[in-house]
């Protein structure tokens, strides 16, 4: 991987005065060609930069050298004495004045090569027709290159009972396994998940885990397994839900981006009639390297769920949606839209006959009794955090031109003023690599002596960010985890843990060990913070203040895909986009001048946020809300965000897929998933992650949805569709054409963007206190990464291989409460209580761990949010021997 | 220009119609091909009935016209199709696009696709012409039973490989492809 990209310096023999050997190099010969390498290179690299290929299986540039499969043995001279037998090029690195001689030259390598490869496929099941590798097998390729053409071997092979299922999404055939150790060198090393390991020995030596060696045990379970599968040079492990889907030369192979998360990793996209079969990793040695999660890899059928939408919906008098010409949705969208900003009232509004009938019991029991208030007026916009920075751009003009608001908010997660300010003064503008606003790199976390997590579980919630910080920890990086207990990810990354009370992290921040603080001080430490700081009030200050006070760098490590973009394209309250404060008069005529719009007043108060606005829609002030990709779920109070959606008069959703807020909604416009759009992810580290169309939905393989094609559109060009039905020109018409104007908006708000986080700061409200005591009992809760999220639907493998929830306690606590390891316990909530299973672990006394979203076995979810759960808070414990359910609470 | 070259002219009419009529009489009467003509394709039984097909899309690789969609399936015990873990579950030959060359029946690493000598390939309707599974597989004779069923004739699918050029020899379990079975037996 390093090496393709320079190609050495070769010449040949018969040249007279060569150069001197470069600094750190040694000078070798390799097939009659002398090279000059670096000092420590493998011979099988310097042989790669020279366009030779030795054959090889074992051999990975990202893992350890192992030297098992053989496959690689070439010919090497030392000091004029040939070596006794051929030697593993990938293991043995280049020295001076060494000769080598690959298959290429010499016969002795190549009838060793054809010997290993004999022997390899002694016990071969040479099952290639049924096998999912054939076609791009490096077993079937190597046996021709470098195999003998005809099979000596007429004994029985050795079988092996197959497909076995190490997990619900890897199966093992052992039969087809070359025992290369990729699989176990990639789990030790680079995942840090130790399941699958090499068994017995000779010729029974196999690959297993716990449960195939003894018939019981745990699962091969890892966020990261299906790498193995993709680095198998084999058929041996394969995965269950591409299982016999397809062959390589019927896939078209598109290079994407993660949807997943806000890693930005590079993937390949395989697809076939219309419909991604498989996702693979792709290659960026500054991102990703070859890795990708089993979340990105696995979760890709939401595209072709049965609830996919692909025509617009107007809800009809009868109160029922119903397909509708663009025309005619985007018409009615405008004209409810216009009606709901200039509070003109929304005659006859038909949500509002469906809203009385589907009221549920957390719908607060207000809102009939004060007919005489202010007409409603003005339109909230909710666009969610899966955007890409086009549609987020187009987000952002819409709100500021067409409805005329700044009340517009992506984060639909809890959230805070404070965090604004936070991010405006550490993250909204920078990038790598940007002269004035360097951020923090995945390089940078290789390099840095110190890293430090606030609020962030890398492994859950950014599982690229854990790598590579595992990779640095495994080269002396000391990795801290401002944290409750010693989660997977603390154990991988050197198991440092500064353990804090929930609620009380800034605390903790605040008097660090005097080590910690020191390292933080030396150059190059970084400080990671997660977007669930906003969960406790004075965290990000804190963090803001230790960077001051210690010179680490920060960065903001976001769940979602589209938050970073959001925040850069102003869909936050207090900022524009580009990245000038909203109360800034001179950041926003310099928006208005960029837009073309010099004279034009843009809206000037700045709006209100994800609460602010489903409360005041609630409430009836709001008239209208528009709605992008959001969860109710997901949102801080459902109750809140459910009544909003009822109580408001107009609701237009740009969705994917029907969900909570179509079954709201008066107009419904479908927009594209990631595959059918180009677009840019900007990940945590603020790099713009550029993608083209996985799959055309207009060209001849159309997405097929249900049998009809699915011609959906990006959010950019519905919305100027639709801006253009309100006399607003938008000018995003397709995401290139909204790139190029966010590109020379962001560079027109320059100066604005340094001056927005004093803006922010002196407009900011610190919410009151309300802290009445200490809680005999504090929760602490993240989200796990497989937890039931909408974009995992129609994956039944994936969620297998999903970390079961448990509520977790220290022994103390749990002795004190009467809990039992094992045994179902329940949290219990303002608004219910979620009985789990509990664990044991090392979190401090009289704190309860347990994950922020569960899936129930019915399909729905319940979130800890939604039972008014929230971490630092206080939470209560009872034991009990239920099952995994709700249960409402009268109150 | 000479007197009878008009008459010259009719002398290959003429000489013609005392030779044999080449003409065929098709429709009303068949003719029978060459024994090994590429007519249209079979997809083989095992003498229990379970398709030969393992849905490897070999057939579809080798095929230059591309004419040949083959989407592979998964047996499971309740629901097996063919010896072994995987069948054909889609399996379409457009005939369309079909050229006869045959090479799919060179690729196909089970002997389950096979050419028949039947020819008459043409229709009013393109949608047709697309053959897909059910058309194309071998009917069932005496002693086949419908898939899905479990494996009749041995524990897993090498008993199905190893043993099926002797079963297809035995007189009780009939082969539809008893023939082709014996050529490559004597051809080792
Ligand atoms: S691993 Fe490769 S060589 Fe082995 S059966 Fe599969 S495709 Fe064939
Ligand atoms: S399962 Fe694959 S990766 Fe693992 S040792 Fe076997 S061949 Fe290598
Ligand atoms: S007919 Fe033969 S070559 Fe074609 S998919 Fe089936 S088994 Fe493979
Ligand atoms: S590649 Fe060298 S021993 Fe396997």
């Amino acid at each position: 991987m390093t090496a393709a990209s320079e190609r050495a310096p070769e010449r040949t023999t018969q040249d007279e005065d060569l150069p001197p050997v470069p600094e750190g190099h040694v000078r070798l010969t390799i097939d009659d060609r002398i090279v000059d390498a670096p000092q420590g290179e493998l011979i099988i690299r310097t042989c790669e930069r020279l366009g030779i290929v030795v054959p090889r299986f074992c051999d990975h540039p990202l893992l350890d050298p192992a030297g098992a499969c053989r496959q690689c043995l070439v010919e090497v001279e030392m000091n004029g004495r040939p070596m006794p037998k051929p030697q593993a090029s990938c293991t043995m690195t280049v020295a001076d004045g060494m000769v080598v001689k690959t298959q290429m030259t010499s016969a002795v390598a190549d009838k060793a090569q054809q010997g290993v490869m004999e022997l390899l496929l002694i016990n071969h099941p040479l099952d290639c027709p049924v096998c999912d590798k054939g076609g791009e097998c490096p077993l079937q390729n190597q046996a021709m290159s470098s195999g003998r053409a005809e099979s000596r071997f007429v004994e029985e092979k050795r079988t092996f009972a197959k497909p076995l299922p190490i997990s619900d999404e890897v199966l093992l055939d052992r039969e087809r396994c070359v025992l290369c150790q990729r699989c176990t060198r990639f789990s030790r090393q680079i995942a840090g998940d130790q399941f699958i390991e090499l068994l017995e020995r000779g010729a029974h030596q196999q690959i297993g885990t716990e449960e195939t060696a003894f018939g019981e045990g745990e699962d091969f379970q890892s966020y990261y397994s299906g790498n193995t599968i993709q680095i198998c040079p084999v058929g041996a492990l394969t995965s269950a839900s591409y299982r016999f889907r397809s062959r390589p030369f019927d896939l078209v192979s598109t290079p994407g981006v993660a949807e997943h998360d806000s890693s930005g990793a590079s993937v390949r996209r395989d697809w076939r009639r219309g419909a991604v079969q498989r996702v693979l990793a792709g290659e960026d040695p500054e991102v990703n390297e070859e890795w990708i999660d089993d979340k990105t890899r696995f979760a890709f059928r939401y595209t072709q769920a049965a609830d996919r939408i692909t025509r617009p919906l107007v809800r009809g008098a009868d109160g029922a949606l119903h397909d509708a010409s663009w025309t005619e949705a985007l018409e009615r969208a405008a004209s409810l839209l216009i009606a709901a900003r200039d509070g003109l009232g929304v005659s006859g509004g038909p949500s509002q006959t469906l809203d009385d009938s589907d009221a549920t019991p957390l719908t607060p029991g207000e809102g009939e009794e004060d007919t005489e208030r202010e007409p409603k007026r003005g339109v909230g916009v909710l666009p969610g955090g899966r955007l890409t920075v086009e549609d987020a751009y187009a987000y952002g003009k819409f709100a500021r031109l067409a409805l005329g608001t700044n009340d517009v908010d992506a984060r639909a997660r809890v959230s805070s003023d404070e965090e604004l300010d936070f991010l405006a003064a550490h993250v909204v503008g920078t990038g790598p690599g940007h002269v004035w606003a360097p951020s923090v790199t995945y390089g940078a976390l290789e390099s840095a002596r110190t890293v430090l997590c606030v609020a962030l579980e890398p492994e859950e919630e950014a599982p690229i960010v854990l790598l590579r910080l595992r990779k640095a920890a495994r080269a002396g990086t000391r990795v801290h985890h401002l944290g409750q207990w010693s989660t997977p990810a603390v154990v991988k990354t050197g198991g440092h843990l500064v353990r804090a009370v929930p609620g009380e992290e800034p605390v903790a921040l605040d008097a660090l060990p005097d080590e910690l603080d020191a390292a933080l001080a030396a150059p190059g430490a970084v400080i990671l913070v997660g977007e669930r700081a906003a969960d406790v009030p004075g965290l990000y200050d804190a963090v803001g203040a230790l960077a001051n006070r210690t010179g680490a760098k920060v960065a903001w490590v976001p769940r979602r895909a589209g938050e970073r973009g959001a925040l850069d394209a102003g869909l936050v309250p207090g900022l524009l986009p580009g990245g000038g404060a909203v109360a800034d008069a001179g950041a926003r005529a310099a928006l208005a001048s960029a837009w073309g719009l010099a004279g034009t007043e843009l809206p000037a108060t700045p709006g209100r946020d994800l609460t602010g606005i489903l409360r005041a829609a609630a409430d009836g002030e709001l008239a209208g809300l528009v709605v992008g990709g959001v969860e109710l779920d997901d949102l801080p109070d459902p109750a809140l965000a459910r009544a909003a959606l009822r109580e408001a008069d107009v609701v237009v959703s740009l969705e994917q897929r029907h969900s909570e807020v179509t079954e709201l909604a008066d107009v419904v416009l479908p927009v594209a998933p990631v595959i059918h759009k180009s677009g840019t992810f900007r990940n945590w580290e603020g790099r713009d992650r550029r993608f083209a169309t996985t799959i055309d939905p207009s060209g001849g393989s159309a997405g097929h949805v249900g049998g009809r094609a699915a011609i959906t559109l990006p959010d950019c060009r519905v919305l100027d569709t639709l801006a253009v039905e309100m006399d607003v020109d938008l000018f995003t018409q397709t995401p290139d054409v909204a790139a190029a104007e966010f590109t020379r908006v962001a560079a027109a708000l320059t100066d604005a963007r340094s001056a927005a986080h004093g803006h922010l700061a002196a407009a900011r409200q610190t919410p009151a206190e309300e802290r009445g005591g200490e809680p005999a009992l504090r929760l602490a809760s993240w989200r796990q990464l497989l937890d039931g999220g909408r974009l995992l639907v129609d994956e039944p493998e994936l969620a297998g291989t999903a970390r079961p929830p448990r509520i977790r306690v220290s022994p103390t606590t749990a002795t004190r409460l009467g809990l039992v390891e094992g045994a179902m316990a329940g949290l219990e909530g303002p608004r219910g209580a979620l009985h789990l299973p509990v664990e044991l672990a090392d979190l401090p006394d009289d704190v309860v761990w347990a994950p922020a979203r569960v899936p129930q076995p019915d399909g729905g979810v319940v979130t800890l949010a939604a039972l008014g759960l929230t971490h630092g808070g206080p939470v209560a414990v009872t034991g009990g021997q239920r099952d995994l359910t709700i249960e409402e609470s009268p109150a | 220009m000479g007197l009878f070259d008009g008459v010259a002219g009719f002398g290959v009419t003429f000489s013609t119609m005392f030779r044999k009529v080449v003409t065929e009489d098709y429709p009303r009467v068949k003719k029978v091909t060459a024994p090994r003509y590429h007519g249209r394709h079979q997809l083989n039984r095992h003498p229990d009935g379970l398709e030969k097909c393992v849905g490897c899309e070999l057939c579809a690789w080798a095929c230059p016209a591309d004419a040949i969609y083959v989407e592979g399936g998964d047996n499971t015990d309740e629901e097996r199709y063919s010896p072994g873990e995987r069948y054909g579950a889609i399996y379409q030959i457009n005939y369309l696009r079909c050229i006869g060359c045959g090479l799919c029946i060179e690729a196909c690493p089970t002997r389950s696709l096979t050419m028949t000598n039947e020819y008459e390939l043409a229709d009013d309707d393109r949608q047709d012409l697309i053959y897909d599974k059910e058309r194309l597989l071998a009917p069932l004779l005496p002693g086949m039973e419908q898939p899905p069923h479990p494996m009749r004739l041995g524990e897993d699918e090498q008993d199905y490989y190893v043993q099926g050029p002797e079963m297809a020899r035995r007189r009780d379990v009939h082969d539809s492809t008893s023939d082709e079975i014996d050529i490559s037996g004597a051809a080792r």
